[in-house]
């Protein structure tokens, strides 16, 4: 296979995993915000911050109103909105037709036009839900699609490469969220108030666990009620669970042997494997899980950098 | 509101499915009576699932000059334009007639030039070639033959036969298209295709180009390593660069994917390099190969021309390839035949005058509001001129280039496109249109069974380049049944 075609396949599947991640927090966070009391730190601009978009977000607008949020990461123009990321998983396939099945990328072509038609209705409370539920649908299909039809040649080994590497870094962002790492005034309340959480942190917690469809597997693996250690711990560390860092760095491990060249990669991933493991999550949460996060997510971009590395054209 | 065909008039034109208002030709009776059972409503419904069905699979080409927006969806009409088995028997073998001869002569021109010392063709038509390669002096490719896929264009006149138009033999496109264009139609009109035609596939062109492409080989593998070579995603083809490579499975590779290494051609891939047999190489001879041709270019790969010189490598059209599509030796083409292959042309050219010979150029300036001129290596139907429809500015400005440059064109009497029914928002319309047909050529010739049919959209127009407002509809070649 093609090192260009390599890097774009890993791409493609990287953005069309990052499309369905923001479609599901923004439709968890519309859900949640409507529950949570009135004067909580947590607002319309924590999606900003998930998604690592504050910087952009704030040079255009002044406010995080949910307006100004939802219009910023639905549909516009700034190269972050879910129509953007859309646009770029759809210039990947366009440009790497030769290895994909014809019907993966008639279906992404079909979804951006989809979003592109109906993107501006998701402002509107009532037409959100359905809309970000029919993007994460078409997402899921063409997921299903790809691992339907494609052998697991080189090019299939490399959309399972992008899609776990995204998902694992985003999973890292959530629990950054709840952990309070982006509301420095919350997160001194949880630590003063481990034992008794503020009712809205099960909340935030319970609705983090529903982004990723976890809260079904949580509640079979963790018969315990909903709580901040249990919940981190699942999210960054159950091998199950496939959305979870753990289950997709083991993933990365198991892809990677499919391919030559595998060492650089192979001896990051068991770094970033270490670090996530030796983590003693209780303490953590005590102190704050900035760190820890920051780091998982440093160890992460370094896997990217060496995939890059091995495999693309430099 | 129905389709009548008593209202439908193609004003003195030749139409290719109706001969007089209300009276079908017999291998379009099926068609014609089956669209006459639809109103316009349903009509215009089946064109709105073709056009949703073209958007969605993305068949798509560029135009440059439309910044921002990088591919457009391609033009295209449900209503199929139909020609009968038996006339298309004749016009394939007059095809492959034609580029057997045209080989003949690229590879002789490139050699020994016995044509040129007989006096045939004029050498100075050679010397001057915008598209003589003398760096091609004295190779011998696989088969002697150098143009492996050409696109000949082919226009129907007020008789309603065929006649050669144009031979394009550098890197001709548009067959994506004429496979998408079918994919389309079964959608639309499935019962067309179950029922009342006997109609002859088209699909079988990628599997046709693999192995002439394969035969190619230097090596002798079972399955050589084929590659196809686009200049970027940003190129007006790229759609169907990228649909050739995957229908064939073969690589889709640009300049700086492949690496020349002591004169082997190889790939840059995930398991490091891997040698290359064969270049479909759709990128213009002049960027092929920076240290042979434009060294400023950023498309090919340095070594490229000496691995190919070494026969190390295929490729596909061959570098000086282009010699024989120039427009002034287009009309030479009919004593090219008869000189190599002492046969009469199946296929007739369109009449031309050469504006180099004195007495034809006169003809030419006297009579250019009646003439069609054309620049020897102009394509895509720039820098063309139609007299009959030129201000008078533009006549002036041709008779100076002409004069100026009398080797750089030619010109032909305005052909009387036949036309064909298209699709109006109103009623059924008759629109000029032309046919590309794709020949292959290794050890063995290929004809696809049809080609890719080109409408001039705008009422009246002759200019069919989907560059220029053009648009294409399914070709048909159906049995007498």
């Amino acid at each position: 296979m093609l090192s260009r075609v390599a890097e774009r396949v890993y791409w493609q599947a990287r953005y069309l995993e990052r499309v369905e991640n923001t479609a599901r927090l923004l439709s968890v966070f519309s859900g949640l915000l409507l529950d949570l009391p009135p004067g909580t730190k947590l607002g319309w601009n924590t999606l900003v911050q998930i998604t690592g978009t504050d910087a952009a977000f704030y040079v255009k607008h002044k406010q995080a109103s949910e307006r100004n949020v939802i219009r910023f990461l639905l549909a516009e123009n700034y190269g972050l909105s879910i129509l953007d990321i859309l646009a770029l998983t759809r210039e990947n396939a366009r440009t790497t037709r030769e290895v994909m099945p014809t019907e993966a990328f008639e279906q992404i072509n079909e979804l951006y036009y989809f979003a592109r038609e109906n993107a501006a209705s998701g402002v509107d409370r009532g037409k959100r839900y359905e809309l970000l539920e029919a993007i994460i649908k078409r997402c899921q299909q063409i997921w299903g699609l790809m691992a339907g039809t494609m052998s697991r040649d080189a090019a299939y080994s490399f959309v399972r490469i992008g899609r776990a590497l995204e998902r694992a870094d985003m999973t890292t962002r959530l629990v950054d969220v709840g952990s309070g790492n982006l509301m420095p005034d919350v997160q001194e309340q949880n630590s003063a108030a481990e034992s008794s959480p503020e009712p809205y942190e099960n909340i935030l917690w319970m609705n983090i666990l529903r982004s990723q469809s976890a809260y079904q597997m949580y509640r079979q693996h963790v018969r315990f009620r909903v709580n901040a250690a249990d919940v981190v711990r699942f999210l960054l560390l159950n091998e199950e669970f496939p959305r979870s860092t753990h289950h997709n760095l083991i993933t990365l491990t198991k892809v990677l042997h499919r391919l030559p060249n595998n060492g650089k990669v192979s001896r990051q991933i068991n770094k970033t494997k270490r670090i996530l493991k030796d983590a003693d999550i209780e303490k953590l949460l005590r102190r704050g899980l900035l760190k820890h996060i920051d780091n998982l997510q440093l160890e992460m971009a370094n896997i990217h950098f060496k995939i890059a590395e091995t495999w693309f054209l430099q | 509101m129905r389709v009548n065909w008593k209202t439908y008039n193609s004003g003195g034109f030749f139409d290719e499915l109706i001969s007089s208002p209300g009276h079908a030709r017999k291998p379009a009776r099926r068609l014609a009576s089956y669209l006459r059972g639809l109103t316009h409503e349903e009509l215009l419904q089946k064109k709105t699932a073709a056009e949703l069905a073209i958007k969605t699979m993305g068949i798509s080409f560029t135009v440059y000059s439309d910044a921002g927006n990088i591919d457009r969806e391609w033009p295209f009409d449900i209503i199929p334009r139909i020609i009968a088995q038996k006339e298309w028997s004749y016009t394939d073998e007059g095809l492959k007639q034609r580029l057997r001869a045209l080989n003949c002569f690229i590879h002789d021109v490139y050699n020994e030039q016995k044509i040129l010392k007989d006096k045939v063709v004029p050498r100075e038509l050679i010397s001057n070639s915008g598209n003589f390669r003398k760096q091609c002096v004295g190779i011998k490719p696989k088969y002697n033959v150098w143009a492996h896929i050409c696109g000949t264009d082919l226009i129907k006149d007020s008789d309603g036969k065929f006649y050669v138009l144009e031979d394009n033999l550098r890197v001709p496109s548009g067959v994506s298209y004429m496979l998408e264009n079918r994919r389309v139609t079964k959608r639309v009109f499935p019962e067309l295709f179950e029922n009342y035609y006997d109609i002859r596939p088209v699909t079988e062109y990628p599997a046709q180009l693999l192995e002439t492409l394969s035969s190619l080989s230097p090596r002798k593998l079972k399955s050589p390593e084929v590659v196809v070579l686009t200049p970027g995603i940003y190129n007006s083809a790229y759609f169907e660069h990228s649909y050739l490579a995957q229908r064939m499975g073969a690589e889709l590779v640009e300049g700086n994917d492949l690496v020349v290494e002591k004169d082997k051609v190889f790939m840059r891939s995930i398991d490091g390099l891997t040698q290359v047999d064969v270049i479909y190489r759709r990128i213009d001879d002049l960027f092929l190969d920076p240290s042979v041709f434009n060294e400023e270019s950023v498309l090919g790969v340095k070594g490229l021309f000496n691995s190919w010189i070494k026969g190390n490598v295929a490729l596909a059209n061959a570098p000086g390839a282009g010699v024989a599509d120039d427009k002034i030796i287009y009309t030479y083409v009919p004593q090219i035949i008869k000189y190599y292959l002492d046969e009469d042309p199946i296929l007739p050219n369109v009449p031309s005058f050469l504006c180099i010979d004195k007495k034809q150029r006169q003809h030419v300036l006297e009579n250019l509001d009646k003439l069609v001129v054309k620049p020897a290596n102009g394509s895509g139907g720039y820098g063309m001129l139609i007299g009959p429809q030129a201000s008078k500015r533009e006549l002036a400005e041709f008779r100076r280039r002409i004069k100026a440059d009398p080797r750089n064109y030619m010109a032909q009497p305005l052909v009387s496109l036949s036309t064909v029914p298209i699709l109006g928002d109103r009623v059924v319309e008759p629109r000029h249109v032309d046919l590309r047909p794709f020949v292959l050529q290794a050890d063995k010739s290929y004809v696809t069974a049809g080609g890719l049919t080109r409408v001039a959209i705008v009422k009246g127009s002759y200019v069919v380049n989907s560059s220029q407002g053009g648009g294409s509809k399914d070709t048909w070649i159906v049995g007498d049944n």
